[in-house]
């Protein structure tokens, strides 16, 4: 004789959920122990040290203090002590915005088409030119920029070549130029924009190109009332990781812009080390991840919508 | 009226090239339902993209009411085609794919609303054309389709098998759908399946594909009962394929027996393969009479509408007899193993050329 358990109804599955829910906590438990400590720690002593006083050797006093809040866009005339804007900041935020919106429409203007070229290709062709995408990563940040520095310093390849040619009399100035940021960030992004656009485009399905067409719609048409929509996610997707990158970068501008073309990553460096001031230099940080912030919410939303909608 | 003419295709180059049409050569008439009949890999699908502009010609011409079109892009062809998975534009919705085609051409914006209207009423999809086309339904997404297509009312609709991905009740509907639809509109419809049945019910005409060449062009009729060639009848319908000798408008079957045929053009006399419908054959138990011959009942498979009898006759030829099942049950068929008399029809016999 076999005896029968019986359980009330509904008992085996909150006693499977009850199970579940354990085991889900302690494998991201891992994953919670690194943030904490590794993100959430750090970024609490930036909050801290942004309220203090700055120490007289860098480091901070622990005294609370607005300074460093107020002079990230107010600075106290040396002569006479009265407040005024922070020029230098501002121009150096402008040129900041400025030129990571300039990368992001330049990385866009050269990585949609080749996005588009990798996309359409057989598919051995395809995963070499992927790769060949990627293989700037492979070499250091710095090193690529220096190359580049190589191609358009004064006795840089463009400018002999374009010499040479009689093109130009005398070499033109572009070290340490906004454009030879933003030249050199378009070309330290642009994989970064490819990938996204390309995945995109990889999954665009090309008979509704067809039907477009089918349909009397012309080439441009058919791009901009099909193909564009449809591919939208990717384009947002790689100006994010574009734009974001931009905003902070270090190391291009450092190389190309030289001493008095800072941008904000530039800046906060600066208030770590000469300028000796961490609580400036915390608020910026945190002024920047602000930034960040609003751009990625905005991310989400459109892309949730476009979700909702489609 | 479309004429295709020596209408070729070849797809790749040198050892991997693969020719998909073959000095095609066909006339549809305008306002006619026509169909490409054939099986997968046929070149059924390559035609149909021809005609819509999607691939050129690697060979011959087409032209639409006597102009050449086979140079024109898709986008300046008067050609709208159903697709075989509808390709809706998912970013639009059901009553924005139907404008499409209109948006394009132009069309004042008036004429649009009462156009898209008009499509939505005749698909029956009014209620739900502010819905997006992922929200609704396999069937629903094909009149979608079909609206869209039909709405800048094209002189020629292509069909790319779009009732495959339904289920049958679903597929059957439709096909007297797209049947009322084509007489309504008067567009001449080109319509692409693999499936003889759907051909059979719908077409003012069919054309049977295989390996690139068209068979043989005629009415759903035509086809059925009069295959020019063996793959025609194998392709359409449940065949039976025996052996017999023809000698003017008589044949001999290789098992005996003498019947009355008309051969097709270009069958000489001597050895032939003639083909009987299985729905011409019927048993009934006992001995053979004139014309009757004898065989054993192998399998008797029961399908609901009908019986299916799989039959072996004396020189060893598999034949197969369908009868309709009678409402007061099968009385008097032997068991399998049994010895019966089979009796064809009377002109039940075509010859067919190899």
């Amino acid at each position: 004789m076999v005896e029968y358990q019986t359980y009330a109804p509904g008992e085996l599955e909150a006693e499977a959920r009850a199970s579940d829910y354990k085991s889900r906590w302690l494998l991201s438990l891992p994953a919670i122990l690194i943030i904490i400590f590794a993100a959430a720690g750090p970024l609490m002593v930036m909050v801290v040290y942004s309220f203090l006083a700055p120490g007289d050797y860098g480091n901070v006093k622990w005294e609370f203090s607005l300074e460093g809040w107020m002079n990230t866009v107010i600075q106290r005339d040396i002569f006479d002590d009265t407040l005024v804007w922070a020029d230098a900041h501002l121009s150096i935020f402008w040129r900041s915005l400025s030129l990571s919106l300039l990368t992001t429409v330049a990385t866009l203007v050269f990585g949609l088409p080749t996005a588009w070229y990798i996309a359409t290709q057989p598919s051995g062709k395809r995963e070499l030119l992927l790769y060949l995408v990627t293989v700037p990563f492979w070499a250091n940040l710095l090193v690529r920029t220096i190359a580049i520095q190589e191609l358009i310093r004064t006795e840089g390849v463009i400018n002999l070549v374009l010499l040479k040619v009689g093109f130009i009399n005398e070499p033109i100035q572009m070290m340490f130029t906004n454009f030879a940021i933003g030249f050199g960030m378009t070309y330290v992004y642009l994989p970064l924009m490819v990938l996204p656009i390309y995945a995109a485009v990889d999954k665009l399905d090309f008979r509704l190109v067809e039907a477009a067409h089918d349909l009397y719609a012309s080439r441009w048409t058919a791009f901009r009332r099909v193909i564009l929509p449809l591919i939208k996610p990717g384009i947002i997707a790689g100006s994010i990781l574009v734009f974001i990158p931009s905003l902070g970068a270090y190391v291009t501008p450092r190389v190309l812009g030289g001493g008095k073309n800072l941008m904000f990553g530039n800046l906060i460096e600066l208030q770590f080390g000469q300028g000796r001031n961490w609580p400036l230099g915390a608020a910026l940080s945190l002024m920047l991840m602000a930034a960040v912030m609003v751009a990625l919410i905005w991310y989400v939303r459109v892309t949730s919508r476009e979700q909702a909608d489609g | 009226m479309i004429e295709i003419e020596k209408a070729t295709k070849v797809f790749g180059t040198g050892d991997t090239a693969f020719m998909a049409l073959s000095n095609v050569d066909v006339t549809i008439a305008a306002n006619e339902f026509f169909t490409l009949l054939g099986p997968s890999g046929c070149g059924k699908t390559t035609l149909l993209r021809l005609i819509a502009g999607f691939e050129p010609p690697t060979m011959g011409s087409i032209s639409l009411a006597g102009k050449d079109i086979s140079r024109l892009p898709p986008s300046q062809r008067p050609v709208n085609t159903v697709f075989q998975n509808y390709a809706l534009f998912p970013h639009m919705s059901v009553a924005q794919n139907i404008a499409f085609g209109l948006e394009m051409l132009k069309k004042p914006k008036a004429e649009i609303r009462s156009t898209v209207d008009e499509m939505l009423r005749l698909v029956q999809m009014e209620e739900l054309k502010n819905r997006r086309t992922s929200e609704i339904s396999g069937g629903q997404q094909q009149r979608v389709a079909l609206a869209r297509a039909l709405a800048p009312h094209p002189e020629v609709l292509l069909l790319d098998e779009p009732l495959s991905a339904l289920d049958f009740k679903l597929r059957k509907e439709m096909q007297i759908e797209l049947k009322r639809l084509q007489n309504e509109t008067g567009i001449t419809f080109v319509f692409v399946t693999h499936d003889q049945e759907e051909a059979l019910t719908m077409s003012d005409r069919i054309a049977v594909m295989n390996a690139g060449k068209i068979l043989q062009v005629g009415s759903p009729r035509d086809i059925y009962e009069r295959p020019s060639e063996r793959f025609v009848a194998n392709f359409v319908g449940e065949s039976n394929f025996l052996n017999a000798e023809l000698s003017g408008s008589e044949v001999t079957l290789a098992v005996g027996g003498r019947f009355a045929v008309s051969a097709p053009n270009g069958v000489e006399d001597g050895k032939v393969s003639v083909l009987v419908r299985p729905e011409h054959i019927s048993v009934r138990a006992g001995g053979s009479g004139e014309n009757e011959l004898t065989a054993t009942i192998e399998t008797i498979v029961y399908s609901g509408e009908s019986t299916s009898i799989h039959l072996r006759l004396a020189n060893g030829e598999a034949i197969r007899a369908r009868m309709a099942n009678e409402p007061q049950g099968a009385g008097g068929l032997p068991a399998e193993g049994g010895q019966v008399a089979v009796i064809i029809a009377p002109c039940a016999i075509t010859v067919l050329r190899d």
